[in-house]
């Protein structure tokens, strides 16, 4: 095993700063960022803006600037930086951003563990290295869920790719991986999917939605008429066809039938999932609703030296909100820095009754009087739903609004319906009206 | 001597690279034999080995008195001789076998029995309460269990990827993409056909899986047995999940099924399954979404914790079961050939042991060989999750699957050293990339990449391996 006095020789082509003695002999920082995405290299620029000395900046990937970097198609930036933007154009702007304020990023650098401290054990091309830092902020994002954990029925043959592989291939290697696959799936990433086929010449035979309507909002429904693929709803992908590619799909529709569609690909699309492998083997509290951790409204998770912001949190938010929750993270991390931030141990449980709200974020609320990064609770429901969203605290329930909603659409609280000082626990509930 | 002259002769020709086949290729060549190893696919462990539940069995529940006993035991004791020579992985996990209803319980007593007859002496009766301190995850309601301490863990694919690898270190020849058409006879020796032209051996050996009864006729123009492929489907818990559980657990098999497993991986997973089902087609094993729910439900039944873990993969394999419940050997009299037929689910554990009884049956009437002076012990390159692994390890050249920690290096090695492999199946066999929870969401780009220059130029192959799902 090398010694971890040696420094850590890992990088990339985002990396500016040359390398030599990046944390000097000791692997040291002040902030360690976890995630070259949007919301990490949104919070690390924070950081720096706030004065803070030595942020870095890990990822895995060979370069940063997350999953915009193959999403080839508008809109991005506008929040950010004022323009329309692709998501290319966009993750390097984020890239040179962080680098111009000072931010040192690292590519190709693997998190194999996370513990009090903080301390990180990385592994890069040089082997494995231990990295300590005043504060860590993890920024991992979400991946979509795969076919595998879907249970999908049928054989494993090649062409069955998410989203995100797809634009891999074809935006990072510049492969077309199929002609005319089914797309799985009607969620933002889903029409992002068709943009990416639309861009290579892939034309999608259907685009398959369990659901009544597309999970994405309205401008995105019109997409597949405007490319003339059919969008069939209320259809369910029962099972993949082939052998060494695929050769069709067996599903069925709203009146039972079972049909057959020719297909040499399946995109299993959204169903994200936040990346919180490295949080299941540390000591970070866990929330099952998410998937991500436990955080309060700064972003802490339930040891303090740690932030998380971005789809790691929840599944699943578009990169200008990840960005701007980076951005208010990072500030809350400078501010935890300079020991402005309150204890956790005062903090009441943020929770969910009943079974129609799928999450809340945050999880835990200090009582402070200083500004949140988090400003509103963010929910989603598990299905279509209308009633009264209420709150119980200290006892007392009261209505907070009537709502209307669909799962995937964004659902938010400001955090100051609750009082000043609560205690106890503050849990919500969708009380539905009878259908 | 001219390479095509040296590749037509051998004195051993073993038909498929399963894991039966590799292990008597090795087998074969250490006692002195020139053996070709010759395989319909592009890669290796292609057919039935593809897929098991990973175990290296004691053999404690076969029927007294069977071939498959036999070899198992056999193979087992093989196995933990050579496995650290090789630098194959050995989880010494212990199994329980759990009785979850008074009728299973009643029949715990006379499996211990058998485990006893077959030589497994050290089997050990728990009541309800000894099992829960040693597996304190399981659910409530169990009855009672016993131990079989030596039921193991093992990896299934690196294991007959260094037989077969000693094998080739020692002079063997393997040949992929190879199907046997037909072949003859001539009194001496065998002329093979296959798709790569003829390939003559003095002897014969059939280890073709699910294919065995086909090569038979093929070959002799008759066979004893019919393969009636059976299904298994299992599904694969990501990583955190392992810590619930320390031993393999075993269902009381009864009449119907042998009823379903939950055990540690040597990659740090856990596994439930498998189901078994009958049916016609020996290629394609398809997965159910009926049986994965049912798989998972079962699990939770067991192991009510796993509610709160997430599925990572899912698997289906096929086991070559015949109309017979013991493995089908036969050595043809007069005609130079062995037929190695119906090694249903032990193979991984048998393998070893069936290949020395294979010799064994060679010498009743082939003349012994003339062993090599000095033997090769090639180490396998290590992918189980337990011992060191090569992204611990400076000069890796990064990771690219982030999942199951698979580096740059270690596919280098798969595509380029020994036994390269030719297929995007053999890739994930050999290294694990892509196989973890988030199944290519992030490495397919970077492994199409890197895949593309050494498997076939036809423009299908990225098509075929883009998706690796």
């Amino acid at each position: 095993m090398p010694g971890s006095t040696e420094q850590l020789a890992a990088h990339g082509p985002a990396c500016a700063d040359g390398l030599s003695g990046m944390y000097g002999p000791e692997n040291k920082a002040d902030v360690v960022i976890i995630g070259a995405g949007p919301a990490g290299l949104a919070a690390a620029t924070e950081l720096r803006r706030c004065g803070v000395q030595s942020v870095v900046v890990l990822d895995r990937e060979p370069v940063a600037g997350g999953i915009p970097r193959h999403c080839d198609h508008y809109p991005y930036g506008l929040r950010e930086f004022s323009r329309l933007l692709r998501g290319p154009a966009y993750a390097r702007r984020l890239v040179a951003a962080a680098l111009a304020a000072g931010v040192r990023i690292h590519t190709g650098v693997s998190i194999q563990s996370l513990t009090s401290g903080p301390v990180l054990t990385v592994t890069s091309d040089a082997g494995v290295r231990v990295v300590h830092a005043q504060r860590v902020l993890i920024a991992t994002g979400a991946r979509e869920t795969s076919r595998a954990a879907r249970f999908i029925g049928g054989t494993k043959p090649g062409g069955v790719v998410s989203t995100g592989a797809l634009q891999g291939l074809v935006h990072l290697e510049g492969i077309t991986p199929f002609h005319a696959p089914v797309v799985l799936g009607t969620e933002l990433v889903s029409f992002s999917a068709l943009l990416t086929c639309r861009h290579l010449g892939i034309r999608p035979v259907a685009m398959i939605e369990p659901g009544a309507s597309t999970t994405a909002f309205w401008p995105a429904r019109w997409l597949p008429r405007i490319l003339g693929i059919p969008l069939l709803l209320k259809t369910e992908l029962l099972t993949i066809e082939g052998e060494s590619t695929v050769s069709g799909v067996t599903i069925r529709r709203p009146n039972g039938d079972i049909e057959r569609l020719n297909a040499d690909g399946v995109i299993v699309s959204g169903h994200f999932r936040p990346e919180s492998a490295i949080l299941l083997s540390s000591h970070i509290e866990l929330d099952r609703q998410t998937g991500g951790p436990v955080v309060d409204q700064f972003g802490r998770c339930s040891d303090p030296d740690f932030f998380a912001a971005g789809n790691l949190l929840r599944p699943v938010e578009t990169a200008g909100w990840s960005w701007q929750e980076g951005k208010a993270v990072g500030h809350a991390i400078a501010q935890s820095l300079e020991g402005k931030l309150p204890g956790l141990t005062t903090g009441i449980a943020v929770e969910l009754a009943g079974g129609s709200l799928k999450y809340v974020v945050p999880q835990r609320i200090v009582p402070t009087d200083v500004p949140p990064a988090l400003d509103s609770f963010q929910f989603r429901v598990s299905h279509k739903a209308q009633g009264r969203l209420c709150l119980s605290i200290d006892g007392a329930r009261k209505t907070v609004k009537s709502l209307s909603a669909v799962p995937e659409r964004r659902i938010r609280v400001p955090l100051t319906v609750l009082p000043r000082s609560p205690t106890g626990t503050a849990t919500f509930e969708l009380v539905e009206s009878d259908r | 001597m001219s390479a095509d002259h040296r590749n037509s002769q051998f004195d051993i020709a073993v038909i498929g690279a399963g894991v039966i086949g590799c292990a008597i290729a090795r087998q074969f060549t250490l006692e002195g034999a020139r053996v070709v190893v010759i395989e319909k696919a592009p890669d290796i462990l292609d057919g039935a080995s593809k897929a098991n539940s990973a175990i290296l069995h004691t053999g404690f529940d076969a029927p007294p008195g069977s071939i498959e006993a036999s070899c198992i035991a056999a193979g087992h004791a093989e196995y933990l001789k050579i496995h650290e020579r090789l630098g194959l992985p050995l989880i010494k996990s212990g199994a329980l076998v759990i009785a979850w209803t008074e009728g299973e319980e009643q029949r715990l007593p006379m499996l211990m029995e058998r485990a006893r007859e077959n030589g497994v002496e050290d089997v050990q009766f728990l009541s309800a309460g000894q099992t829960h301190e040693l597996e304190p995850e399981l659910a409530e309601h169990v009855k009672a269990s016993f131990t079989v301490p030596r039921e193991y863990v093992i990896d299934p694919w690196s294991a007959p990827y260094g037989y077969l690898l000693q094998g080739l270190a020692n002079g063997a020849v393997i040949k992929r993409n190879c199907e046997v058409k037909g072949g003859r006879f001539d009194g001496v020796r065998w002329k093979l056909d296959t798709v790569q032209g003829q390939i003559s051996a003095t002897t014969v050996i059939n280890a073709a899986g699910l294919y065995g009864d086909i090569i038979d006729q093929k070959l002799t123009g008759s066979t004893r047995f019919s393969i009636k492929p059976r299904k298994g489907q299992f599904i694969v818990y990501d990583k955190p999940a392992s810590a619930l559980v320390k031993h393999i657990l075993l269902p009381v098999p009864n009449d119907v099924t042998k009823g379903v497993v939950i055990c540690r991986t040597a990659y740090g997973n856990l596994l439930v399954g498998p189901t078994a089902e009958a049916q016609d087609d020996r290629v394609n094993a398809a997965l159910s979404e009926t049986a994965m729910t049912a798989l998972r439900q079962r699990g939770e039944e067991i192991l009510p914790a796993l509610a709160d873990h997430d599925v990572t993969a899912v698997y289906a394999g096929l086991r070559p079961a015949t109309e017979f419940k013991d493995y089908q050997i036969h050595a043809h009299e007069g005609l130079n050939y062995i037929t190695v037929g119906g090694i249903r689910s032990t193979g991984l554990s048998s393998a070893l042991g069936t290949a020395k009884l294979i010799y064994q049956r060679y010498l009743e009437s082939g003349e012994a060989f003339q062993p090599p002076a000095t033997i090769q012990w090639p180490r396998v390159s290590n992918i189980a999750e337990n011992y060191p692994r090569d992204w611990q390890c400076e000069g890796n050249k990064g990771i690219v699957c982030h999942c199951e920690l698979v580096t740059r290096r270690e596919i280098t090695e798969a595509l380029e050293g020994p036994l390269a492999v030719r297929s995007i199946g053999g890739l994930k066999r050999r290294t694990r990339a892509t196989m973890g929870r988030c199944q290519g969401f992030y490495c397919s780009a970077e492994l199409a990449k890197m895949t593309q220059p050494y498997f076939d130029a036809a423009g299908s192959t990225v098509r075929s391996h883009a998706g690796i799902n």
